[in-house]
C-alpha cells in the first residue's frame, strides 16, 4: 500500500468531457487528495487503538510486577492470612483455590465433553443440538454473580451454610460451555474418513468415538480444559455466596473456604497497608498464572491446528 | 452354536451404542436444563420482592434496609450508564484493532499482537479493579478530572455530566475500565468476520483505485456488518455482567446521579457488595431480582448476537 | 507492431513468491485497442503476469516483481508510482463474479466516484452509458436499486465489466472471466470483449484455448514462468514455431 504520488501529467485533469466513447480515465485531484487524507488519517486512528489496547496491557502488567513483587516472599506459601498488623501469608487462600478449581474442573469437565460429543457425533438432526449449540454460547458469557446466584439458591440454601463445595459446584457451571465449545469443535476437525475406517473395521460407534475420534482430538480438547481452568482460577464473583471466605487454613471442602480472588478482594478494600501488600502478591500471583495458562493453552492449540 | 453367539454379541454392541447415545443427549439435554434452571431459580428467589414491589420496583430508587423499600433504578442506571460508555470508548477502539490486525500488520506481527490483545481478556476481572482503585482513580483524579471539570462542566446541556467532585471513582471510571475489559472480545470477532470476506471481492475494489480505508469502508464492513454488531452485542453482554472491576471503581453509591464522575452503582456490584451480609427474605429476594433482572437483559442481548453471528455465517455459506 | 501502438511493454520480468520464481524473464509488447489472450497449464504463470500490470500482487507480502512493465514508456514497477491512480487507470475483472455489497447503481458509481465530481444526471448518464457498455443495459435499467447480488452469475460479471469500464481505464485485465459461467453467458461475454477492444486495451487470461482463437488478435503461450511463444493468434494456432507450443494447443499435452 505505497501511497506515494506522482502519476504523471499523462492524465487528464479535466472532467468537463461528456462520458462519450472517447472518453478516458479523468481525474479531479481535489477529491483524490482528500481521499488520501481521509485513508491516511484512518489508518493512522488505527495504529493508534492497536497501541491504546497495548498501552493498558501494560500498564497493568507494570502495576502488578511493581506492586507485587515486593510481598512476594516465603511467607506467602507457608502462612495463613493474618489479621491485620501481624505477619501472615496467602497459603490458605491458594490452597482453597487450587482445591476449588481442581473439583470445579473435575465436575465440569466429563459433562461438557459428553455433551460436546453429543453435539459433534449426533447432532446433525433433530432439535436438541442447536438449542444446546445456542444456550451453550449464552452460557458462556452469562454473567458469573448469577451463577453465584444459583448456586446459591440450589445448594448453600438447601445445606444451610456456606462450603468449598459450593464455590467448586459454581466455578464447574462455568468450565462446562468451554468445554462442550472446545470438544465440539475439535471433534468436527477430525476427519470423516478415520471414523469411516475404524468403522469399517467393525467398531461400534461408542468404541470407535471414546477410542478413535476423542483420542485423536485429545489435544485440542486439552486446550480447551486448560482455557477453562484459566478462566475459572481468576473468577471472584461466583464465590462471594458460595465459598465465602475462611481466615484459617481448612481442608475440609464442607465449610467455608479461603481463596485467592476474595482474599484480594476483601484486603484490597481494607485500610490496611500490609493487607494491600499482600492483596498485590496475591494478584501477582493469579494473573500470571492465568496468563501463562492461557498462553499454554493457545500454543498447544496452534501445534495442533498446524499439524492438520 | 457359534452363529447365536455372534448375535448375541451384535445386540449388546447394539445396546452399548443405544446407550453411548442417550448418555450424552443427556448431558447436552442437562446444558439446556441448566439454563432453565437458573431462570426458574432467580423467579422463585425473588417472588417475595415481586410480590411486595411489583413494577413500583423498577420506578423507584430507594434502597433502604432498615425500612424493608427497596427500587431498582439506580443500579439497572448505573449498569446501563457504565456499559453504554464502555460501548462508546470500546467499540471505535476495537474496530481500529482489528482493521490494523486485517489490512496493516505486517504479517509476523499478527500473532504476537493477536496473542497480546487475547491476554487483555485474561487479566482476572478483580486485577482490573484493583488498578483501576488503586492506580487509574488517584491518577485520574489529580491530573484528568479537574481539567474536564473545568472546560465541560459549564457547557450548556451536556455541562451537568461533568460536573463534581474529582474523586476518581464514579460511573464514568467504571465504563472506561470496562471498555477496556471488552475491547478484547469485540476486536476478536471483527478481525475474525473481516476475515471471511472474500479476497476477490476486496481485490475488485482495490482493482478500481480505492484506497484501504474506502475497502474497509464500503466493501468489508457492508459485507460483514451483520458480524459487527454481534461482536458488539456480544461486548454489551459481557460489560453488563462485569462484577469485581465495577464493584471496585462504580463508588457503591445508591442516591441517583446523573453525572458521570458521581459514584453509582450497577447490579452485579450491588449484588457483591451486599447479598453474603443481607438479612431478611426480603431484602435477600430484592438482590436476587436485581440477578434476574440482569440475567434476562444479558440474555437478550447474548441471545442477539449470537443470532446475528449465526445469520453472517449462512450468508456466507450461501456465497461460497 | 509499431512503436506507437503498443500499450504496455514488458522487459526482462521476474516475479517470485517467496523464494520461488514463478516468471522468468518475461518480454512482451502490448498492442493497444488489441486483445491480447494469455494461454498454458495450470500455473505457468499466466494469471500472475497480469496481476503485475495493476501490482494487485502487493497487497500481500513476500510477493516481488523485478525488470520494467512500461504503461505508455512509463515504468509502472517505479517506486515513485501511486498504486491507486494505476489501479484505476488499469482496470480488472475477476475469476468470479464480485458485485459489491450494495445497489446496481451504486456498484458502478463506486470507481467514478473515487476520481470524478459528477453531478447526479451526469452520474446518471455515465452508469447508463457503462452498462450499455457492458449489454446488461436493458436488463437492468428497471432495477438499478436492487443489490447487484440479485442478478444471475452471467449477468454479476457483466455487471462487474460495466463497473470497471464506468471509470473509463486505458486499459482492462480480464482473469479467466467466463470460468465461472454457463456456455450462454460465456459467449454474451466474448461478444462483449469484440466490442470493447474499439476503445480499450484487452489482457485476457484463459484456461480455454478456443476462446483465445476466438476473442483474441495476439496470443502468448506460457509454461513454467517462461513465455514459450508470443504471435499473431492465426499463427500461433495454426502454425505455431515452437513444438511445445504445437504440443499444447493439439491437446498432446496439458
Amino acid at each position: 500500500m505505497n501511497d506515494r504520488t506522482h502519476i504523471p501529467a499523462a492524465i487528464p485533469s479535466s472532467s468537463a468531457e461528456s462520458p462519450g466513447q472517447t472518453g478516458r480515465f479523468a481525474m479531479d485531484p481535489s477529491i483524490y487528495r482528500r481521499r488520501r487524507l481521509v485513508n491516511a488519517f484512518n489508518m493512522g486512528a488505527s495504529m493508534m487503538a492497536m497501541v491504546f489496547g497495548l498501552f493498558w496491557l501494560f500498564w497493568i502488567l507494570w502495576t502488578l510486577i511493581d506492586q507485587g513483587l515486593g510481598g512476594l516472599s516465603l511467607d506467602v506459601f507457608s502462612r495463613s492470612t493474618p489479621p491485620p498488623g501481624s505477619v501472615g501469608g496467602l497459603a490458605n487462600a491458594i490452597y482453597g483455590s487450587l482445591l476449588m478449581t481442581l473439583f470445579g474442573t473435575l465436575i465440569g469437565t466429563p459433562i461438557g465433553i459428553l455433551a460436546g460429543v453429543y453435539l459433534a457425533e449426533f447432532g446433525q438432526r433433530g432439535w436438541l443440538a442447536p438449542a444446546t449449540r445456542f444456550i451453550n454460547d449464552i452460557l458462556l458469557s452469562a454473567p458469573s454473580i448469577v451463577i453465584g446466584l444459583f448456586i446459591y439458591e440450589m445448594y448453600v440454601v438447601s445445606v444451610g451454610h456456606f462450603s468449598g463445595w459450593a464455590g467448586a459446584l459454581a466455578l464447574s457451571i462455568l468450565v462446562i460451555p468451554v468445554v462442550v465449545r472446545t470438544t465440539e469443535n475439535m471433534l468436527r476437525l477430525v476427519p470423516g474418513s478415520l471414523r469411516e475406517a475404524a468403522a469399517a473395521l467393525g467398531a461400534p460407534q461408542w468404541k470407535v468415538t471414546l477410542y478413535v475420534t476423542l483420542r485423536s482430538a485429545k489435544a485440542g480438547v486439552l486446550t480447551g480444559i486448560l482455557l477453562a481452568v484459566a478462566r475459572i482460577s481468576g473468577e471472584t464473583a461466583p464465590l462471594l455466596f458460595t465459598a465465602l471466605n475462611n481466615q484459617f487454613w481448612n481442608s475440609n471442602m464442607n465449610q467455608p473456604m479461603a481463596n485467592l480472588p476474595i482474599v484480594i478482594f476483601q484486603f484490597a478494600m481494607s485500610p490496611y497497608a500490609d493487607w494491600h501488600t499482600l492483596a498485590w502478591a496475591g494478584s501477582l500471583l493469579i494473573t500470571f498464572s492465568v496468563l501463562a495458562l492461557n498462553i499454554i493453552a493457545r500454543w498447544m492449540g496452534s501445534q495442533k491446528t498446524q499439524s492438520h | 452354536m457359534e452363529k447365536y453367539n455372534n448375535e448375541q454379541r451384535m445386540n449388546r454392541q447394539m445396546m452399548l451404542d443405544k446407550l453411548f447415545r442417550n448418555v450424552t443427549r443427556m448431558f447436552a439435554f442437562l446444558v439446556l436444563a441448566l439454563l432453565v434452571g437458573i431462570l426458574i431459580s432467580l423467579v422463585i428467589g425473588a417472588l417475595p420482592s415481586i410480590k411486595a414491589f411489583g413494577w413500583q420496583f423498577f420506578m423507584t430508587s430507594d434502597w433502604d434496609p432498615v425500612s424493608q423499600k427497596f427500587g431498582a433504578l439506580v443500579p439497572i442506571y448505573g449498569t446501563l450508564a457504565t456499559s453504554l460508555i464502555a460501548l462508546l470508548i470500546g467499540v471505535p477502539v476495537s474496530f481500529g484493532i482489528a482493521l490494523f490486525l486485517t489490512e496493516l500488520c505486517p504479517t509476523w506481527l499478527k500473532r504476537p499482537l493477536g496473542i497480546a490483545v487475547e491476554l487483555l481478556a485474561g487479566i482476572p476481572s478483580i486485577i482490573y479493579g484493583m488498578w483501576g482503585l488503586f492506580v487509574f482513580a488517584p491518577l485520574f483524579a489529580d491530573h484528568v478530572q479537574p481539567m474536564l471539570i473545568d472546560n465541560l462542566g459549564e457547557l450548556p446541556l451536556i455541562g451537568f455530566l461533568f460536573q463534581g467532585a474529582p474523586m476518581g471513582i464514579g460511573i464514568f471510571t467504571a465504563g472506561l475500565i470496562l471498555a477496556i475489559m471488552i475491547i478484547p472480545f469485540i476486536a476478536s470477532v471483527m478481525r475474525d468476520v473481516f476475515e471471511v470476506v472474500p479476497t476477490l471481492l476486496k481485490e475488485s475494489a482495490y482493482g478500481l483505485g480505492s484506497t484501504t480505508w474506502e475497502v474497509v469502508r464500503y466493501v468489508v464492513l457492508p459485507y460483514t456488518k451483520t458480524g459487527v454488531v454481534g461482536g458488539i452485542m456480544l461486548g454489551l453482554g459481557r460489560a453488563l455482567g462485569e462484577t469485581m472491576a465495577v464493584t471496585f471503581v462504580i463508588g457503591n453509591s445508591s442516591n441517583f446521579a446523573t453525572g458521570l464522575f458521581e459514584p453509582g452503582n450497577s447490579i452485579a456490584s450491588s449484588l457483591a457488595n451486599e447479598f453474603a451480609e443481607a438479612s431478611g427474605e426480603l431484602y435477600l429476594s430484592s438482590l436476587i431480582q436485581l440477578g434476574l433482572i440482569l440475567f434476562f437483559i444479558t440474555f437478550v442481548v447474548l441471545a442477539c448476537s449470537k443470532m446475528l453471528l449465526l445469520r453472517l455465517k449462512k450468508q456466507e455459506g450461501k456465497a461460497s | 507492431m509499431a512503436e506507437n501502438n503498443i500499450k504496455l511493454q514488458v522487459k526482462n520480468l521476474n516475479f517470485y513468491y517467496g523464494k520461488f520464481h514463478a516468471l522468468k524473464g518475461i518480454n512482451l509488447d502490448i498492442a493497444s485497442r488489441k486483445v491480447t489472450a494469455f494461454i498454458g497449464p495450470s500455473g505457468c504463470g499466466k494469471s500472475t503476469l497480469l496481476r503485475t500490470f495493476n501490482r494487485m500482487f502487493q497487497l500481500y507480502p513476500g510477493l516481488n516483481a523485478e525488470g520494467e512493465i512500461l504503461l505508455d514508456g512509463h515504468n509502472i514497477l517505479g517506486r515513485d508510482v501511486d498504486i491507486n491512480l494505476l489501479r484505476a487507470k488499469v482496470g480488472m475483472v475477476f475469476q468470479k463474479p464480485t458485485p459489491f455489497p450494495m445497489s446496481i447503481y451504486d456498484n458502478i458509481t463506486f470507481g467514478v466516484k473515487l476520481y470524478e465530481k459528477l453531478s447526479k444526471a451526469e452520474m446518471d448518464d455515465r452508469v447508463e452509458w457503462a452498462l450499455r457498455k457492458a449489454a446488461l443495459w436493458n436488463e437492468v435499467k428497471d432495477k438499478l436499486k436492487q443489490s447487484g447480488n440479485s442478478l444471475s452469475g452471467g449477468q454479476q460479471q457483466r455487471l462487474c465489466i460495466a463497473r470497471a469500464v464506468a471509470s473509463r481505464p486505458e486499459v482492462l485485465l480480464l482473469d479467466e472471466p467466463t470460468s465461472a459461467l454457463d456456455p450462454i453467458s460465456t459467449a454474451h461475454i466474448e461478444e462483449l470483449i469484440h466490442e470493447l477492444k474499439e476503445d480499450y486495451t484487452i489482457a485476457i487470461v484463459t484456461h480455454n484455448m478456443q476462446q483465445a482463437a476466438r476473442v483474441s488478435d495476439y496470443t502468448a503461450y506460457m509454461y513454467l514462468g517462461e513465455m514459450v511463444e508470443f504471435g499473431d493468434t492465426d499463427a500461433i494456432f495454426t502454425t505455431p514455431k515452437k513444438k511445445a507450443t504445437e504440443d499444447y494447443i493439439t491437446g498432446k499435452f496439458g
